[in-house]
């Protein structure tokens, strides 16, 4: 009989990776496919494929026509989503655990037989493209987008998951076709059950699903790799608004690093552990960190924070803040450099580090609470690395030591090493004057 | 068809109830499968006590209460709290001031102490009080710039207008919240934070029995005032005519609308009725059928949804899509035809009955984290929903018909009197 909580690993013929985590709190389970593919394996024109293919596998099979896997999903008291990253596409279904079979066929299903009609391609474009200039709206967006392209120069991680709108224009049904034939098999996916499940019973239905789908070629290699930096970059974004914004990004190495551990230290003790939890509620610990201190307590900025996601090839430590009204862009820079400076001269403290070990034990708790989260999080360490690691993850952390952390701080967070965005909005950035109307219906 | 009877996981023979020694209503759910506990409460007080010129002030005291105390300072309170990944809050709804945190269960009594300190003895340090105006109001330029987020604002204050509570902003405007000083926190505070008809739910791997001692120590000392707030619902009218804003930003690219009208109250006899309708009209699979039309069918939309807020007042029920400039007029007009269609004719069988399976067979991911056991059981608390609720659910759902949903449509819904707010790279012809 197999304890709770220990994941059950076996990969079936056809290439495909399972694991199974039976947790029995609650009587739900999540079920999530996780494909090795995603703007990182796009290439120039292309640049938004995966997102688009991430869209069209919810637009049916001839055994789940179109609208149906959704509606299916929530019919059965289930919620779903698919997203697309930098480093992969992945698909749940999070449901009563008695109705976690339809989450499995619909995955088996879609990963074979998924139409990508011509049609729906076309009306998928104009989606596609609506998402994107959503997201345009955002000035933070569009600096981001920016701040990537200049940190990036040979590697695909310097596009945006939602690609060029350029690409998105020309992107055909042909091509769309060729990436899901070549990237969404078994071959190159994991899939991953969390919950209230009887391992032996999920490990049968899995192969009678899955089994019978072929592996396809092995998908091409990523071979780019970024040149190193050798000078800072700087890209200044001028447009109406109302607030101006700052960005940074530093090089880091790919998540199976040996820094790995200590760079993740780095960003909690700047900015607080970070929540691990998923569409719910989040337990933010980062008003007692130092960049919160130095850029927020000091009025210089009214949000500041950073981000490090560790990614498959060498990608970005991050830096964002917002700038306090009457505070400038050249203020916040300094400050920002100054206390980045610190933590590079003075070894921080022993109690600082305890500190943020509790704080990412008490997030790991949390995250625990879902099913969904945790297969979130298996699946993610495993796309960059290892999922072993979602279980050792605590004790690796404590393995930081005060001097690793300078290191890192010292190695990475230099200045030849940065490319920096700033926002400004343009002067005149008074709008035209609402028009309102009240239309008396008579 | 059969009613699925929930083997319920919370209810009358799991929920203990206290009354704490000021009145302060006390319910305990103990669950043991994590070692985490989180704490949700409310307070009788909200932007709805907020007079007209002093837009934003119940929100912005919410906002300043944790940021210093007749002991501790800001920077202490987090420092305590996140030193442990414990987390406090306090915010100002529009009828309630919402509270709670979230810690390990062996941070509990820490928790409670923080929470309980900045809920009794804030003292609105001036420096602070500053620093939280300076945010706000960064944060409302921001909000000049967000298409979605003014949207959202601007159609409130046409579907209520700002002679109403409900039309006004609660976080307040650029005009407002600079007028706010020291000494209206404080005063808002000393009228209406009480513990007078205050609930706290707490859920998580703690005893019942201690958790009361430790909120009797902590909380149960604070005095009331002995007026039990009566709770007034501000009155609401349907419109009677159209009302349209449109915000020209050139600098976007895309629109973001949003469609409404006043919807019904959580208490309101149709409110099951209408929240399966909305969920058939814009939420179920994608965005229900707004999502089938106007994104799907017609591609006109990244998204297309509807959403119910029925509270203690009657919120809006509204649509809001995200639309490509060149394709506004035409997202509004099959925005209009899909509200007509749901007050004109019933849904189908299959609709109503996809519905009903979703709304009760989704209860159990609701309730599988400790946030989500709490923040039901505050809820239910609220409107009086009683304990055995959860188990009652299903049957109130699939209780519901097709005439009971198209008549709560023809009440609530309108497509020839309603409120449309337009902000993006769009102007009004001619």
């Amino acid at each position: 009989m197999l304890a709770d909580n220990e994941v059950v690993e076996f990969q079936l013929e056809n290439g495909l990776k399972v694991l199974l985590k039976p947790v029995h709190s609650a009587p739900v389970a999540s079920n999530w496919i996780w494909y090795r593919v995603g703007s990182r394996n796009e290439s120039p024109g292309k640049t938004g494929i995966s997102h688009w293919a991430e869209h069209m596998m919810f637009k049916g099979t001839p055994t789940f026509p179109k609208g149906n896997i959704m509606r299916l999903v929530n019919k059965n008291g289930g919620t779903l989503n698919g997203f697309t990253s930098l480093d992969y596409t992945a698909y749940f279904e999070t449901l009563p655990a008695d109705r976690l079979d339809l989450g499995l066929r619909i995955e088996a299903d879609r990963m074979a037989n998924s139409v990508f009609d011509p049609e729906e391609v076309e009306s998928e474009r104009t989606v596609i493209i609506s998402e994107r200039e959503g997201s345009e709206n955002s000035p933070n967006f569009l600096l981001r987008e920016e701040l990537m392209a200049l940190a990036f120069r040979a590697h695909p991680y310097g596009h945006q998951v939602l690609g060029w709108k350029e690409d998105l224009r020309q992107i055909t049904h042909d091509d769309l076709w060729t990436h899901y034939k070549t990237y969404y098999g078994p071959h190159n996916a994991v899939l991953i059950v969390v919950g209230d499940i009887d391992v032996n019973a999920i490990h049968a239905r899995i192969q009678d699903l899955f089994a019978p789908i072929p592996a396809g070629p092995p998908p091409p290699l990523v071979s780019a790799i970024e040149p190193a930096q050798t000078g800072e970059r700087r890209v200044l974004v001028r447009q109406q608004g109302t607030a101006q914004y700052f960005q940074a990004a530093f090089h880091v190495p790919q998540a199976s690093h040996p820094d790995n551990f200590a760079l993740m230290m780095l960003d909690a003790l700047l900015a607080g552990a970070s929540p691990m939890t998923f569409g719910g509620g989040s337990t933010p610990t980062h008003r007692s960190a130092r960049l919160y201190k130095a850029l927020v307590e000091t009025e210089l900025a009214s949000r500041a924070g950073c981000g490090y996601n560790p990614s498959i090839d060498p990608g970005l430590f991050h830096f964002y803040a917002t700038v306090r009204e009457g505070r400038s862009l050249d203020e916040l820079e300094a400050a920002l450099w100054d206390e980045i400076r610190r933590i590079q001269d003075e070894l921080v403290s022993e109690e600082e580090l305890l500190k943020a070990h509790k704080q990412a034990k008490a997030q790991f708790a949390y995250a625990l609470e879902s099913v969904t989260n945790q297969a979130l999080w298996l699946g993610l360490m495993d796309i960059v690395d290892s999922y072993t690691r979602f279980h050792t993850f605590l004790d690796d952390l404590v393995t930081v030591s005060a001097a690793d952390v300078q290191r890192v701080a010292q190695t990475y967070l230099v200045e030849t090493n940065r490319t920096v965005g700033w926002f400004v909005p343009t002067e005149n950035a008074q709008q035209e004057g609402p028009n309102m109307e009240y239309t008396a219906n008579d | 068809m059969t009613d699925q009877t929930l083997n319920a996981p919370i209810g009358p023979h799991t929920i203990r109830r206290f009354a704490l020694s000021n009145g302060i209503k006390l319910i305990v759910h103990e669950n043991h499968v994590s070692p985490s506990a989180v704490v949700r409460g409310h307070l009788w007080a909200g932007a709805i006590n907020d007079p007209p010129e002093k837009m934003g002030q119940s929100s912005f005291t919410a906002y300043t209460v944790r940021r210093g105390t007749t002991t501790r300072s800001f920077q202490e309170i987090n420092e305590l709290v996140e030193s442990v990944g414990a987390s406090v809050f306090v915010n100002g709804g529009r009828h309630l001031i919402n509270f709670g945190g979230k810690s390990l269960a062996e941070d509990f009594d820490l928790l409670v102490d923080v929470l309980s300190d900045v809920l009794l003895n804030p003292n609105f340090p001036q420096d602070e009080v500053d620093k939280a105006r300076g945010q706000i109001i960064t944060s409302l330029k921001e909000l000049e710039n967000n298409t979605r987020g003014l949207a959202s604002r601007e159609f409130r204050g046409l579907l209520y207008t700002l002679d109403h509570p409900y039309g006004r902003p609660s976080d307040g405007t650029l005009e407002s919240v600079p007028l706010i000083r020291r000494d209206d926190l404080e005063r808002f505070y000393r009228a209406h934070y009480r513990p007078d008809g205050a609930t706290i739910v707490v859920v998580g791997d703690i005893q019942g029995d201690v958790v009361r001692d430790t909120l009797e120590r902590a909380i149960g000392g604070w005095q009331p005032s002995g007026d039990v707030p009566g709770f007034e619902v501000p009155e609401t009218h349907p419109l009677t005519e159209r009302r349209r804003y449109v915000r020209t930003m050139t600098n976007k690219t895309q629109a973001d609308i949003v469609l409404g009208t006043v919807g019904p109250a959580r208490a309101a006899a149709e409110y099951y009725a209408a929240r399966l309708g909305d969920v058939i009209f814009g939420r179920l699979g994608l965005m229900g059928r707004l999502g089938e039309t106007v994104r799907d069918q017609q591609g006109l939309a990244y998204y297309a949804h509807s959403g119910l807020e029925a509270g203690l007042g009657r919120g809006p029920w509204s649509v809001r899509a995200g639309v490509n400039p060149a394709n506004v007029d035409q997202a509004i007009e099959s925005i209009l035809v899909e509200i007509a269609r749901l007050r004109d004719e019933p849904v189908t069988d299959q609709e109503l009955e996809d519905g009903q399976d979703y709304l009760t067979g989704n209860l159990p991911l609701q309730l599988e984290t400790n946030e989500g056991i709490a923040s039901t059981l505050l809820h239910m608390e609220l409107h009086q929903l009683g304990e055995d609720y959860i188990t009652r659910f299903p049957y109130l759902m699939r209780a519901i018909t097709k005439e009971q949903i198209q008549a709560a449509a023809q009440k609530y819904l309108d497509p020839e009197h309603y409120a449309l707010a337009i902000v993006g790279p769009y102007e009004e012809q001619g």
